[in-house]
């Protein structure tokens, strides 16, 4: 099915795109029919900056393992930093 | 037989007015056709649903597929326009149905249209049919494995999807749904639950259930492509498209 399920973040981040680096100003999370990533169903994640149009977007599609990896290897990564190391 | 056929992009007015772009694909040898708005699935204006539009062209039909996300993001590439369309929250039902209506409106208004409009969605865009079907006067109405034709979506989501059951009085044209039988969304209880609300609205229709099928079993692209099932469902759609909008074709004298 094309789910309709999406989480949608505001973020301070910056992307490489096509065009090169760009500051992304919002990210949305979902599963759905992947583009081009070999499965019918894949979590995605798109870094977008709309007010730069639509090609100032970094896609990801990946299956569900990879997926909970990544989750779960970025929350560590930020609880094994050092404390205070991070500009928030 | 294989027509000859022509494509472009064109522009036509679509809901409130709006200039929005489309993909059409005309038969080129045959006197009259019938013709046919292809919706496109939530993943966006695509080359594979493009494809689907040449093949209605090139079985007799004109076809034109709407670009659903032409407002939210002009020129970019399909996949860049669906990521921004989501992240807006998709889009509503009512411009959906305004745009298929300006579909159906330059379709008819071809000089060799036979006046007769059918429209056809697949996955989100099969809801997306089925809505169009309840709220304009279409002549055939095509549903491939759209979810959320009988109930809403749940809460939590950020698009309102709404069960379309109670719209069904509105539906003028037969209707045709193709859906697989491992698919979930929508399961076999659900279409059959469709079929039951049609059958008691007096509203003509067909549906098939394909074993061994699961959702997107026509999209050539993807690992769910059961081909003996979509050769099959081509075939159907065909049969019921000459049943509905078509005609007898017959070459123009060169």
């Amino acid at each position: 099915m094309c789910t309709y399920q999406t989480e949608v973040l505001t973020v301070r981040a910056s992307g490489k795109t096509a065009a090169g680096w760009e500051a992304m100003t919002d990210a949305t999370v979902y599963v759905d029919h992947p583009i081009h990533f070999s499965a019918g169903h894949a979590l995605m994640i798109d870094f977008l900056n709309p007010n730069l149009g639509a090609s100032a977007r970094v896609g990801l599609e990946m299956d569900e393992k990879s997926a909970r990896e990544l989750a779960h290897s970025i929350l560590k990564a930020l609880d094994d930093a050092p404390p205070g190391i991070l500009d928030n | 037989m294989t027509h000859n056929l022509k494509t472009e992009t064109i522009s036509f007015v679509g809901n409130q007015g709006d200039e929005i772009e489309g993909y059409l694909a005309l038969p080129t040898d045959v006197p009259s056709h019938g013709s046919i708005v292809v919706i496109h699935h939530l993943p966006g204006y695509d080359e594979s649903t493009k494809e689907i539009a040449r093949r209605f062209a090139a079985n007799g039909y004109a076809a034109l597929m709407p670009n659903l996300y032409h407002r939210l993001a002009p020129g970019a590439s399909a996949d860049d326009a669906a990521a921004i369309a989501r992240n807006a929250g998709g889009v509503s039902d009512e411009q959906l149905v305004g745009d298929v209506q300006g579909a159906m409106h330059y379709l008819q208004a071809l000089p060799t249209s036979n006046g007769k409009v059918a429209c056809i969605g697949f996955c989100s865009g099969g809801r997306q049919s089925f809505l169009a079907g309840c709220r304009l006067p279409l002549d055939a109405i095509i549903d491939c494995y759209g979810a959320f034709v009988t109930t809403d979506s749940t809460p939590e989501f950020p698009l309102s999807v709404r069960g379309l059951l109670g719209e069904i009085p509105g539906i003028t044209g037969q209707v045709l749904g193709l859906f697989g039988a491992d698919d979930q969304y929508p399961s076999p209880e659900q279409n059959n639950e469709l079929t039951v609300a049609l059958t008691a609205a007096h509203k003509p229709h067909e549906f098939h259930t394909f074993e061994g099928a699961g959702h997107a079993f026509f999209n050539v692209d993807r690992p769910s492509y059961r081909p003996e099932s979509a050769v099959e469902g081509w075939k159907i759609i065909m049969k019921f498209l000459n049943k509905t909008i078509g005609e007898h074709h017959v070459h123009l004298p060169n």
